[in-house]
């Protein structure tokens, strides 16, 4: 399977009054097409800075970080805006659709961006919207769907324009367990069914089900990264 | 090294709208300002009608100042010379100038003067019959041929030293209903006796107020027996006059001219039209207040515009940075707000000056408004500015937002 995204040795210090803190320190990770990895990990342990600088958000104080082959850190502001919007979708905790567009609007906003909507464009996000469940809801303003629809309308936008990478932060957060399960499973599929890479940050660990990899952090670093189909393999061989 | 990936090209598309489902080929900028200004059109109606009152004030302002700068000016600037004079050492003062025949026919024989005329100022009243009240006018003498004799438009313009005719301005024709043709009376004050003197339009020549009055022109002669007088007489045994009205042979050569008349007449002070109108009692002051007005209300634009995209632009931090994440462009972002800011301050200025021109419609004659274009292509370039000035704090605020803002981090 061809690598996406690979991180050398990423490091992100701050100095507070005098004081070097390691937000994130030393980690290096490969992920591949196909591949959904979860990022967990408690409060202060560097999971969501890791996703800025995988978002390219955010320069890494050491270390690199190459996605599909172009590293992050040779890019320029503007080269950065455009790789974001061609190579990368993005769901977020919260604010993460445009509240004056309907849902479909929103998803064709990553088309739009991209220079490349057009009617086939508007047909595709429509058919994405109808396979999360969100047929009915095209029309509907943000104000208009609720939590999980919202998510799930960030999905679709994130994965509309095709990206190599698709970066969740908390896509769960304010759902409820059913909810959260469901937009997860989608989630989980439609990036494997479309061979992409995913990385979700999240610090519900019942969400990582769906996932291929987990990675644990604590302080900053890689505390351990568990293969969940390995895991499943060993347990039955176990239990054999 | 990042290489852009081509795209496909965008299938033309077959209709170009702004309704809410569709505009496929529209810009980003384009595309997100006007989105955003339809879904919460009646926020930013409202920010457009507190323009349109503004740009109403302003314009009313202007047309103030034009109206009642016209009640001043208008008679001195469109006055047939090239140059003014005035008796010297008067401050440019018309009532305080006196200039007497022999510095005329002095200045006549100045090279380079192609002709002269005197010009005498007064007021009187013209009873208009009925309750209405009287008319105040500017009574103005002239000589009949010469400069400061303003041109008829309607009828003829006056011949004889001593007839009893008069030329009306445009003002005065519209608040008597006087034709060419009619007779009518001049009241003054003659020593103690309200005197009623009768003359006949001989003509009507276009707005020439002054002194914030319609205007009557009647020959010198004329004028001396009519004025209101402390004392019954005959007239002086020489004539005085205000001011001369003087053409030049080349009106180019004014600064020249200005100086060789001050030289070989003496006690003469030379100025050109907008010199003499700018110095008539008042003048100067009323137009600065107007224009300070003016400039204040234009800076509460400004500070209102400012003040309200300012709280726009702070309540969608969030929502820009997510639009930063995903990869909207600084200049994107910068364009689509300013593009909200230009068609708000447009609409306004549209409905504020629809406003304008139908509340001067039914405003009477009396009423010293004057809407000139060149006055209101200015207010209106002012007024379109506003609205860019005051969201330039905001513009710079949104290119500021930091795209980690959509993590919930701060650089």
């Amino acid at each position: 399977m061809k690598t996406i995204l690979q991180t050398n040795a990423v490091t992100k210090s701050y100095t507070v009054d005098n004081v070097t803190i390691n937000a994130v320190n030393e980690v290096s990770l490969e992920i591949k097409a196909g591949e959904f990895v979860a990022i967990v990990g408690p409060s202060g342990s560097g999971k969501t800075t890791m996703l800025a600088m995988l978002a390219g958000l955010l320069s890494p104080t050491r270390g690199n970080i190459v996605i599909d082959g172009q590293d992050l850190a040779a890019m320029k502001e503007a080269r950065l805006t455009r790789f974001r919007r061609q190579k990368i979708g993005f769901t977020f905790q919260a604010n993460n659709l445009v509240p004056y567009l309907s849902a479909l609007e929103n998803v064709e906003l990553m088309l739009r961006l991209n220079g490349r909507f057009d009617r086939a464009g508007r047909q595709r996000a429509k058919d994405l919207l109808a396979q999360l469940g969100l047929g009915e809801r095209l029309k509907n303003l943000t104000s208009q769907l609720s939590g999980g629809q919202q998510q799930r309308v960030a999905i679709a936008r994130a994965l509309i324009h095709n990206p190599q990478i698709v970066l969740a932060d908390e896509p769960t957060a304010s759902l409820d367990t059913e909810r959260a399960y469901q937009v997860v499973g989608t989630f989980a599929g439609l990036i494997q069914s479309q061979n992409l890479a995913g990385i979700m940050v999240t610090h519900d660990l019942r969400m990582t089900r769906y996932v291929d990899k987990i990675i644990q952090m604590r302080d900053g670093q890689i505390n351990k990264i568990i293969d969940t189909r390995q895991a499943i393999l060993d347990f039955a061989d176990a239990r054999n | 090294m990042y290489i852009e990936q081509p795209l496909p090209k965008q299938r033309a598309s077959k209709r170009l709208t702004l309704a809410p489902s569709l505009a496929p080929g529209l810009p980003i900028p384009f595309f997100l300002a006007f989105k955003e200004l339809w879904r919460y059109r009646g926020r930013y109606l409202l920010i457009s009608l507190v323009i349109a009152l503004i740009t109403t004030l302003v314009l009313f302002i202007g047309g103030l100042a034009e109206g009642l700068g016209a009640g001043n000016k208008e008679y001195l600037d469109k006055l047939n010379a090239d140059v003014v004079l005035y008796q010297a050492n008067v401050d440019l003062s018309i009532p305080s100038s006196r200039i007497d025949r022999s510095r005329v026919n002095n200045v006549r024989r100045v090279e380079g003067v192609k002709d002269v005329g005197t010009i005498s100022f007064s007021n009187a009243t013209i009873p208009l019959g009925g309750n209405a009240a009287p008319l105040k006018v500017s009574l103005i003498g002239i000589e009949p041929g010469k400069p400061g004799e303003p041109p008829a438009f309607e009828g003829e313009t006056l011949k004889g030293k001593r007839d009893r005719a008069a030329i009306i301005d445009k003002n005065t024709a519209l608040r008597t209903g006087l034709q060419v043709g009619d007779v009518f009376n001049i009241k003054s004050i003659q020593g103690t006796e309200e005197k009623l003197h009768p003359l006949t339009v001989a003509g009507i020549t276009d707005g020439r107020q002054y002194s914030i009055q319609p205007s009557v022109f009647v020959p010198y002669q004329t004028w001396e027996d009519i004025k209101p007088k402390s004392v019954v007489d005959n007239g002086p045994e020489t004539p005085i006059f205000n001011l001369m009205a003087v053409q030049l042979d080349n009106p180019r050569d004014f600064e020249a001219m200005a100086a060789r008349l001050e030289n070989q007449v003496s006690e003469v002070e030379a100025v050109d039209r907008k010199t003499a109108y700018e110095s008539t009692p008042g003048y100067s002051a009323q137009q600065s207040t107007l224009n300070t007005q003016r400039f204040f209300t234009l800076l509460i634009g400004v500070l209102v515009v400012g003040g309200f995209f300012q709280i726009q632009t702070l309540q969608k931090v969030a929502q820009v940075g997510m639009l930063k994440a995903i990869g909207t462009s600084n200049l994107s972002v910068a364009i689509a707000f300013l593009l909200q800011i230009i068609a708000i301050t447009i609409l306004g200025v549209l409905i504020g000056g629809a406003g304008t021109l139908l509340l001067a419609l039914s405003f009477p004659a009396t009423v010293p408004i004057v809407f000139t274009p060149e006055s209101v292509a200015t207010a209106i370039a002012a007024l379109v500015l506003i609205g860019p000035l005051g969201g330039l704090v905001s513009v710079r605020i949104l290119t500021k937002v930091e795209p980690l803002t959509a993590l919930g981090l701060a650089s």
